[in-house]
C-alpha cells in the first residue's frame, strides 16, 4: 500500500494511469482492481465510473465484480491488516478460541478496525501454513501456532501507538 | 586466498518463516559477518518436514546434514556451537537428511527438487534432472506427447481426478487458432499446501509443465491463476517467469525451437470458488466468479471461448518427470486406477505435520500414525477430514481405508487433493458440520439455489438441531436440504457440502444431541 494521497483528483489521475497501463490485457478488470488496491489500500466507489468508461463496461459490471470478491474493499483499512485464518485446519488447533480472543483484545469484529484505527481485523479461508496451525497473516507475512499470547505480542510489536491488549 | 566457502540451507518458505526462518537467516549473516565464517547462505525451498522447521541443512563430505527446529532464539547458540566444524556436535542434529526417516519413506518424484535447491536458480534447476522432460517433448509429436501423458495414468491432482491425457486429447483435436493453458494455483482447500510449496520451492517444475502442456496441445498462452493468499509463491513465481524469459525457455523459439509460448501470472482476489475451473475462468475473463454450466467443457470451449487445458499445480509439475522418464516408470507406482503418487499433506491436530508424497495404495492409517505420529496435543485422535472442506469427516473405523480414489469413493468420502486434517476428541462435530454449511454460504458463487439458499437453511437446521429444537423432524430435514444441494446444484461447491455434514451425522451422531454441548466433552487445550 503506498502513497496515500486523499485528494479525490489524485484518485483519478492514479486510476486513469492504471487503466492506460493495464487495458491491453485480456481481462484487465481484476488485474486493475488489483493494482489500485495495492496503490491505495481500497478500491473507492467514486472510481468505479472511471474504470467503466476506460473499460467500455457499464458501472453496474465494475461494481458487480468488486463486490463478488471477498479481497477487495471499498473502504480504507487500518494501519494494518490481520487476518485470521477460519478454516478446518486451524480450527482444529484452536483457532475459534483465537478469533474470540482477537476481536476482544482489538475491540472490534472482523471486517472492522480498531478504534484507533491501528488494525482492520479480517476472516481467511486457509493460509497454506496448515502445518503450523492456527495461522494468522499481517500484510504479507505469515504467523503459525498463534495462540493468545503470540497474538497479543504480535499485536503489541506492531502498534504505534500504546495499546491495551487486555 | 579466499577459501570455498560452506553451503548453509535456511528455507524460504511460508511455513518455513511463519516459524522464523527469515529472521534466523538474518542472524546468521550477522554471525557469518563478524565472525568471518566460512560460510555463504542458501536459501532453498522447505523439504516440507514442517515440524523440524527451520531446518537448517549443511553441506557435509557425506552430503547434507540437518538440524531442527532452529528458531530465531535458538540460532545464536547453534552458531556459537560451530557444527560447520564438527557437524554432529549438537543437541539438534539430525543426520543425513536424506535418512530422515520420514523422508526416506517417501516416493519423492513430484517433489524430488523440492527443499534441495534453491527455488529460482536455473542452474541447480537443470543440475537436478530439470528441462530434462522438456528436451524429450521438444523431439516429440504432439500426439506422441499426449499419449506419453494419457499412458502414464496421470489423473488431474486438483480433486476432481479427471485423466490428465484425456483432456489434454480433447483440447488437442478442438481445431482453433487460439489455445490456452490455464494453470490452476488457487489451493483453496483447508488442510492443502502442496501446491504452495512446488511454487515457492520448485517453481521451474510447473513451468515446464505448462510448456510441455502448451507444446502437447498446440497452445501459446497460458496463465497461472493463483489465489491472493500467496503473497511469497507470487514473488518467487514472478522471479522464476522473469529468468525463464530471459533465458529462453519462455517467450519465442524456446530452448532453440522454433515453438513459442508466453506465461503470465494473475492474482485471485479470495474466492473459494475461483478454484471451480470454469469460475475461474470467468474471473480471469475480468467478470465475477459465476460458475458456468457444462457443457460445453473448457476443453472444447473455454477462456475467451476457446480451447483451454485447465489444470492444477500438481498435475503440472508432475508432467516434465513423466516425459523425462516414461510413462511406464511413472505408473509403475500405486495402485488399481491411481497410478503413480499423490503428495498428502498432513494438518491440523497432527504431532509430525508435513508433505508426504507416496503411491497410492497405502492406508490412511498408515499416514495417521507412521507418518503422522498421532495428535500435537497428545490427546486421542477422533476425526479426520479428508479432502478439504467438501471432503467426509472419517472416523476411526474408516481409517483403514485405502489411499486410492476409488477406495474413498466407496466411503461416501473423498481423496481431493490429498489434504488429511486431523482433530482430537475435543472436537465438536455438530460444530464442524455447521461450518460446512457456513462456509457454503459464505464462498457460494450465488448462481444457483440448493447452494445459495440451502446452505443458509443448512445452518439454521443444525442450531435447530443441536438447540434441541423438535430434532428428529429437523434432522429429517437436514437430511432433505442434503439430499436437494448434492442433486440440484450446478457445480460441487453446493454439491458435494453435504459430504461433510452427512459424515459427521452419521459417524458422530452424539455431538448433534442437546446436552453434548461443549461442556459434556473434554475441554480443548489451551
Ligand atoms: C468449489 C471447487 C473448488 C475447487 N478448487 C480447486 C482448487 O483450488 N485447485 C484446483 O486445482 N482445483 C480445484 N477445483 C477443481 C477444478 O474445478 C478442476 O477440476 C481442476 O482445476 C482441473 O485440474 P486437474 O485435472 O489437473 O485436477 C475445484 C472445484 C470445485 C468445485
Ligand atoms: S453450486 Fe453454488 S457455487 Fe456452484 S454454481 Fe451453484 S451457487 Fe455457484
Ligand atoms: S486452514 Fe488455516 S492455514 Fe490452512
Ligand atoms: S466436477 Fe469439476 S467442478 Fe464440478
Amino acid at each position: 500500500m503506498g502513497l496515500a494521497s486523499n485528494s479525490p483528483l489524485e484518485h483519478e489521475n492514479l486510476v486513469e494511469r492504471i487503466i492506460k497501463e493495464l487495458q491491453d490485457l485480456p481481462g484487465a478488470l481484476l488485474p486493475i482492481l488489483h493494482r489500485l488496491q495495492d496503490e491505495l489500500g481500497f478500491i473507492p466507489p467514486a472510481l468505479l465510473p472511471v474504470i467503466a468508461t476506460g473499460l467500455n463496461l457499464s458501472r453496474a459490471e465494475v461494481h458487480g465484480v468488486v463486490s463478488f470478491y471477498h479481497y477487495f474493499r471499498s473502504s480504507p483499512p487500518g494501519r494494518n491488516t490481520i487476518q485470521i485464518c477460519r478454516a478446518e485446519s486451524c480450527q482444529a488447533m484452536g483457532s475459534r478460541a483465537l478469533e474470540v480472543h482477537a476481536q476482544r483484545a482489538l475491540r472490534c469484529k472482523f471486517n472492522q478496525t480498531s478504534a484507533d484505527g491501528e488494525f482492520t481485523l479480517l476472516a481467511v479461508y486457509c493460509l497454506g501454513n496448515c502445518a503450523c496451525s492456527p495461522a494468522v497473516r499481517v500484510g504479507d507475512e505469515v504467523y503459525g501456532h498463534v495462540d493468545a499470547a503470540k497474538f497479543d505480542s504480535l499485536v503489541a510489536a506492531l502498534s504505534t501507538s500504546e495499546v491495551q491488549v487486555k | 586466498m579466499t577459501a570455498a566457502l560452506t553451503k548453509i540451507y535456511v528455507p524460504r518458505d511460508t511455513t518455513a518463516c511463519s516459524l522464523g526462518a527469515d529472521r534466523v537467516a538474518v542472524v546468521i549473516q550477522q554471525h557469518i559477518e563478524k565472525n568471518q565464517l566460512p560460510l555463504e547462505i542458501v536459501r532453498n525451498g522447505s523439504r516440507g518436514l514442517y515440524w523440524l522447521e527451520p531446518m537448517l541443512e549443511l553441506e557435509t563430505e557425506q552430503g547434507r546434514v540437518a538440524y531442527g527446529p532452529i528458531t530465531p532464539d535458538k540460532v545464536d547458540e547453534f552458531m556459537a556451537a560451530a557444527c560447520w566444524l564438527r557437524s554432529d556436535q549438537h543437541p539438534l542434529y539430525l543426520g543425513l537428511t536424506e535418512d530422515i526417516d520420514y523422508l526416506k519413506r517417501q516416493q519423492r518424484l513430484t517433489f524430488a527438487r523440492v527443499g534441495v535447491i534453491a527455488p529460482t536458480s536455473l542452474e541447480d534447476y537443470c543440475q537436478h534432472g530439470g528441462f530434462a522432460g522438456l528436451r524429450t517433448a521438444l523431439a516429440m509429436k504432439p500426439q506422441a506427447i499426449v499419449s506419453c501423458v494419457t499412458d502414464s495414468g496421470l489423473r488431474g491432482r486438483g480433486g476432481a481426478a479427471f485423466p490428465t491425457g484425456i483432456k489434454w486429447q480433447t483440447v488437442l483435436d478442438t481445431a482453433s487458432p487460439q489455445k490456452y493453458i490455464v494453470c490452476n494455483a488457487d489451493e483453496g482447500d483447508s488442510g492443502t499446501y502442496s501446491d504452495r510449496m512446488i511454487m515457492e520451492s520448485d517453481p521451474f517444475s510447473l513451468l515446464e509443465g505448462l510448456i510441455i502442456a502448451a507444446l502437447a496441445v498446440g497452445a501459446d498462452r497460458g496463465y497461472i491463476y493463483l489465489r491472493e493468499e500467496y503473497p511469497l509463491a507470487e514473488e518467487v513465481l514472478n522471479r522464476a517467469i522473469d529468468v525463464a524469459y530471459a533465458n529462453g525457455y519462455l517467450g519465442k523459439a524456446i530452448a532453440g525451437s522454433n515453438f513459442s509460448f508466453d506465461l503470465e501470472l494473475r492474482l485471485g482476489a479470495g474466492a473459494y470458488i475461483c478454484g471451480e475451473e470454469t469460475s475461474m475462468l470467468e474471473s480471469l475473463e475480468g467478470k465475477r466468479g459465476e460458475v458456468r454450466s457444462k457443457p460445453p467443457l473448457p476443453a472444447i470451449s473455454g477462456l475467451f471461448g476457446q480451447p483451454t487445458v485447465v489444470n492444477n499445480v500438481i498435475s503440472l509439475a508432475t508432467v516434465p518427470i513423466i516425459l523425462a522418464q516414461g510413462a511406464e516408470h511413472y505408473q509403475r507406482y500405486g495402485a488399481g486406477r491411481c497410478r503413480g503418487t499423490l503428495p498428502f499433506q498432513l494438518a491440523g491436530n497432527i504431532k509430525y505435520a508435513g508433505l508426504v508424497e507416496l503411491a497410492f495404495g497405502y492406508s490412511l492409517r498408515d499416514l495417521l500414525e507412521d507418518f503422522g505420529g498421532g495428535t500435537r496435543s497428545g490427546r486421542p485422535m477422533r476425526a479426520v477430514q479428508v479432502g478439504g472442506p467438501l471432503g467426509a469427516y472419517l472416523p476411526e473405523s474408516q481409517w483403514d481405508t485405502a489411499l486410492d480414489y476409488e477406495a474413498f469413493i466407496e466411503i461416501d468420502a473423498v481423496l481431493g487433493h490429498g489434504g488429511v486434517v486431523a482433530f482430537d476428541d475435543t472436537v465438536d462435530m455438530s460444530e464442524q458440520a455447521r461450518f460446512s454449511m457456513e462456509f457454503c454460504a459464505i464462498e457460494s458463487c450465488g448462481k444457483c439455489t440448493p447452494c445459495r439458499i440451502g446452505s443458509v437453511r443448512g445452518v439454521e437446521l443444525i442450531d435447530k438441531i443441536c438447540a434441541g429444537k423438535a430434532p428428529a423432524q429437523n434432522s429429517i430435514l437436514l437430511e432433505d436440504l442434503c439430499y436437494t444441494m448434492a442433486n440440484a446444484s450446478l457445480c460441487a461447491m453446493g454439491g458435494m457440502t453435504p459430504i461433510p455434514v452427512r459424515s459427521a451425522l452419521e459417524h458422530f451422531a452424539e455431538d448433534f444431541e442437546v446436552d453434548a454441548g461443549p461442556a459434556s466433552r473434554p475441554s480443548p487445550q489451551a
